[in-house]
């Protein structure tokens, strides 16, 4: 149970998926500009990921090890997200049409939003077992949550305040997400 | 012809990937603390933009719209396999250090943003123009970054010394904070060069 709670630990601060491992970057950026939007994409992103890992997972573990076809993992992990993918869009158009709206283009993107794609190969090369596959992901979920809630916070702030031009936008974006993983580094020594 | 050069052209400095279109940052970051293995990866990100870019402006017109995003992605996620693997038999300490961010080419929003805007519509040779000029703005701004990020960072360029012998090098610059404040302050330079570059014309 300890490894468990260190495991989420680690996974959540000290090893940030956005601020440290730099996986989801895209739509940390694209969708941090409110925080409804942010909370949307976090929800979103929680419900992909866990599952994908976990499917994932059983597809490397029980299909592709006994075939011996190791090197099709990519291909075969992009497809099983992909399709995922697809269902939550479909599922998300019918229950939450406004919600689904202000995603725009990153519902499709979180295809190719590195943290799923990131954590799905990240448990076979760790070599994770069943139950620590759905406790990483969650876990990376969840951090990934928290910094994209966090930034969407600081950038409404911003909205309010003069900023200059050239700066507004994506460069402002950057610089407090690099104070922030300054913060995150604080951690690195709670894990180890 | 002309449309070529232009198509071409475009990849390296109008809309120069990831600066102009903030697609496709993971690999950005996490690739820059040395000039290596931000080579190592545009290298990779080329070939792949190239094979995907021609197979699917190949067979635009046979590809159902429907399901025009899984076939696009199979077509990428082959490109990659094929880096992977060639990587691990020929370079394998670059294939060591790149370690994870191989695989995730796959899911480089660039990649597949460029076969959704442009390789589905457009005819072959206009397509390949194109990926080449985009894997090479992108593998040039990699390289810049990183060299920015090592120089100050390390004190050294491509693992050679640069700065004078006590130069300790500004770790943070090498680190993930560094990389995200270090890319913010790019950004901003770039929307300043672009500024002052078009002032002129508008005028």
């Amino acid at each position: 149970m300890t490894d468990y709670l260190l495991m989420m630990v680690t996974a959540i601060f000290a090893n940030n998926i956005i601020l440290i491992r730099f996986l989801g970057l895209c739509p940390f950026v694209g969708v941090s500009s409110s925080q409804e939007s942010a909370l949307g994409m976090s929800a979103a992103a929680l419900f992909v990921n866990v599952l994908a890992s976990t499917i994932s997972w059983n597809v490397y573990n029980y299909l592709l090890v006994p075939l011996e076809l190791q090197y099709l993992r990519t291909v075969a992990f992009i497809l099983v997200i992909a399709s995922l993918v697809q269902l939550v869009e479909i599922v998300l158009q019918k229950i939450a049409p406004a919600l689904y709206k202000s995603l725009g283009i990153y519902l499709p993107l979180i295809t190719t939003n590195c943290m799923i794609f990131g954590v799905a190969v990240l448990n076979i090369q760790e070599e994770h077992t069943f139950i620590e596959t759905v406790v990483y992901a969650f876990a990376t979920a969840i951090g990934f949550s928290l910094a994209l809630n966090v930034l969407a916070g600081i950038r409404e702030r911003f909205a309010l305040g003069r900023v200059p031009a050239l700066m507004s936008g994506f460069p402002l974006a950057l610089i407090t997400a690099g104070i922030m993983a300054l913060c995150f580094y604080g951690f690195m020594g709670l894990g180890q | 012809m002309a449309r070529i050069v232009q198509e071409f052209t475009k990849g390296l400095w109008k809309e120069v990937p990831p600066f102009r279109f903030v697609l496709g940052l993971c690999p950005v970051l996490a690739v820059t603390s040395n000039v290596q293995s931000a080579l190592g990866l545009g290298c990779g990100v080329i070939f792949v933009l190239l094979v995907s870019n021609t197979l699917i402006s190949t067979f635009r017109k046979l590809i159902p719209p429907k399901i025009r995003v899984p076939v696009f992605i199979v077509v990428i996620a082959s490109a990659v396999t094929i880096v992977e693997l060639s990587m691990e038999a020929y370079f394998y300490t670059l294939f060591e250090v790149l370690g994870i961010w191989i695989p995730l080419i796959v899911v480089n929003c660039l990649i597949l943003g460029r076969a959704e805007a442009f390789a589905r519509k457009e005819p072959v040779h206009l397509a390949v123009a194109d990926g080449l000029g985009m894997g090479l703005g992108f593998t040039i701004s990699l390289c810049v970054l990183a060299s920015i990020r090592e120089i100050i960072g390390a004190g050294t360029w491509f693992g050679m010394r640069v700065m004078p012998e006590a130069y300790l090098g500004f770790e943070l610059f090498q680190r993930p904070p560094g990389a995200f404040i270090c890319l913010g302050l790019l950004l901003f330079f770039i929307n300043f060069l672009s500024q002052k570059l078009e002032k002129p014309k508008a005028g």
